[in-house]
């Protein structure tokens, strides 16, 4: 099974530890897997990017042009990058900084207001990435949660491992959310 | 060691440490700042030094200076960088001293941009500075293979006493991807007995690139060349599905990556494609170029430049296959799709087997 996803929006949301924690998770796995982020004159407030393959085979080429699957935090996001997805392919979108209907009509999209969520449920709007993580580990078990929280105690400091059990938390509303709601575009604009 | 998931920059760090690399001496530029970001906090840990330099000219002559101690050093930067550099290297190669240069390439001419390139191919490969040089130059396709290469950089340096440079680009510095160190061997390193080590009961050793006598530089030139001819055995490569190909990719590094995807993806449709990817570009490996390419029809080089490579393929097969050119530059990357068109396009055409 091959797995590339594109996953993007402002610097400051988590979309590139959000990449890292995946192809981690991959690792975990035993799987092939590789991150690429986007680099360049980007800052917090920016827009950034990373594509991240997951794959049982040897990964041959690591940049992704057509993903099969596109998680978007912003706006630019899925502007930008909305026309390269795989036909038929997936769009999880943070809608609640997302205020567009995406024109694709092909794609399995899927909408959370991850950001109002984060703040609401959880107190903290910094795990918003780990609820549409936990949404994508549903809909494409490409991972599993324990991979999600083993790689988190890799990835994240000793002295950091407190905040492992609010990011399970934030994980566990994603999937929560995304079983049974992800549709066909076309279904969701009535 | 289990394998951990690290960027190639980082990994390139970690495993010049591990080939017994104890001085970094370099300047800041992206692609390539976690090399010097990762040795600022390792080299310490392990007894070494790490200066950043007030300038890339003065990076380079650190280099020349600690390799002539006997030094395991190392000074890496991306283009703009590596141009600057270029007079301390050609000094090494003339005072043969053994040293690695890493260039993650990125865009140019000039400042360029910092998105991924090739087009220092040239740069690299032929030479550079000024006088009759050669670097031994290696280009890692994976972050994996950055480690593997790594370690051999430093024994090439030392067992030609010359400059290796190892050839990356802005993606293969920025990804991340799983690699895995082996532990760190307690080999015995050459002896450097050229080495100026402070002449406590030998005769001085001298370390110079200037031969004021025609004949004298001249026989060194000679001494020179039968050294870069000696690195001939030197040569590494990687076949992929090129036994029964019609029409070869060729291409090193992140572009040999995309072009594996294309091989697939061709054969998945009934073409007959191969992938052949030099992983020394000097010495280059003509002699497996030339078995690989044996029934193919034609040459597709595919190459983040305005085509580099694409010249030493034509030159190394002897003009005897017609080789096309696929580049992307300023730091765009070839995508899979457009450079399957290609191939597509080639072997439809029937004008494969033209020369372009």
């Amino acid at each position: 099974m091959l797995h590339e996803i594109i996953l993007a929006g402002f610097g400051g949301q988590g979309v590139m530890s959000m990449g890292q924690l995946l192809a981690y998770a991959g690792l975990v796995e035993g799987k092939r897997v590789s991150w690429i982020p986007s680099y360049g004159p980007e800052m917090r407030g920016g827009t950034a990017n990373c594509s991240v393959t997951i794959s049982d085979e040897e990964v041959s080429s690591p940049i992704i042009t057509e993903p099969d699957t596109l998680i978007v935090l912003n706006r630019p996001s899925l502007e930008k990058f909305e026309q390269d997805v795989k036909p038929g392919g997936r769009l999880l979108i943070n809608s609640s900084l997302i205020d567009i209907e995406p024109k694709r009509q092909d794609l399995k999209v899927l909408k959370i207001p991850v950001t109002e969520l984060g703040r609401e449920i959880l107190g903290n709007n910094r795990v918003s990435n780990m609820i549409i993580l936990g949404a994508f580990v549903e809909l494409t078990r490409a991972v599993s949660l324990e991979s999600v929280i083993g790689a988190l105690k890799k990835v994240l400091p000793e002295y950091r491992h407190n905040l492992i059990p609010l990011n399970r938390k934030a994980l566990e509303t994603g999937i929560e959310l995304a079983k049974g709601r992800e549709f066909l575009h076309f279904r969701s604009c009535g | 060691m289990a394998k951990v998931l690290m960027k190639g920059n980082e990994a390139l760090a970690e495993a010049a440490i591990r080939a017994g690399c104890r001085y970094f001496f370099g300047y800041p530029i992206t692609p390539q700042n976690e090399i010097p970001q990762y040795l600022a906090k390792r080299l310490p840990e392990v007894g070494g030094v790490f200066v950043q330099a007030e300038s890339e000219i003065a990076a380079i002559n650190m280099v020349y200076g600690a390799a002539g101690a006997g030094a395991r050093v190392m000074t890496s930067s991306s283009g703009p960088g590596i141009s600057l550099k270029q007079e301390g290297i050609t000094y090494m190669a003339g005072a043969e001293l053994p040293c690695v240069i890493v260039n993650i390439q990125r865009g140019g001419p000039g400042l360029g941009g910092i998105q991924p390139a090739q087009s220092d191919y040239f740069q690299a490969v032929k030479g550079g500075g000024h006088g009759d040089y050669r670097l031994l130059v290696l280009a890692p396709a994976t972050v994996q293979e950055m480690v593997d290469l790594m370690e051999k950089a430093f024994d090439l340096a030392d067992e030609y006493r010359n400059p290796v440079m190892i050839l990356g680009d802005g993606i293969l510095g920025q990804m991340m991807e799983p690699v895995e160190f082996s532990e760190e061997k307690e080999t015995l390193r050459q002896e450097k007995p050229w080495a100026t080590t402070g002449a406590k009961g030998r005769n001085p050793n001298i370390i110079n690139s200037l031969f004021l006598d025609p004949a004298e530089l001249e026989k060194h030139n000679h001494h020179l060349q039968q050294k870069y001819d000696r690195m001939g055995k030197e040569v590494l490569w990687e076949n992929y599905q090129t036994n029964d190909a019609e029409l070869i990719l060729v291409g090193y590094g992140t572009s040999a990556r995309i072009a594996k995807a294309v091989v697939d993806q061709a054969r998945a449709q009934g073409i007959k494609a191969g992938l052949f990817r030099p992983i020394s570009l000097f010495p280059f490996p003509k002699v497996a170029l030339q078995e690989a390419c044996k029934k193919a029809e034609c040459v597709l080089t595919v190459e983040m430049s305005m085509g580099q490579l694409v010249e030493d393929i034509r030159y190394n097969l002897e003009f005897k296959v017609p080789v096309h050119l696929y580049g992307r530059v300023g730091g765009m990357v070839p995508a899979t799709r457009a450079v399957l068109e290609e191939v597509k396009r080639l072997v439809n055409s029937g004008k494969a087997g033209e020369n372009p």
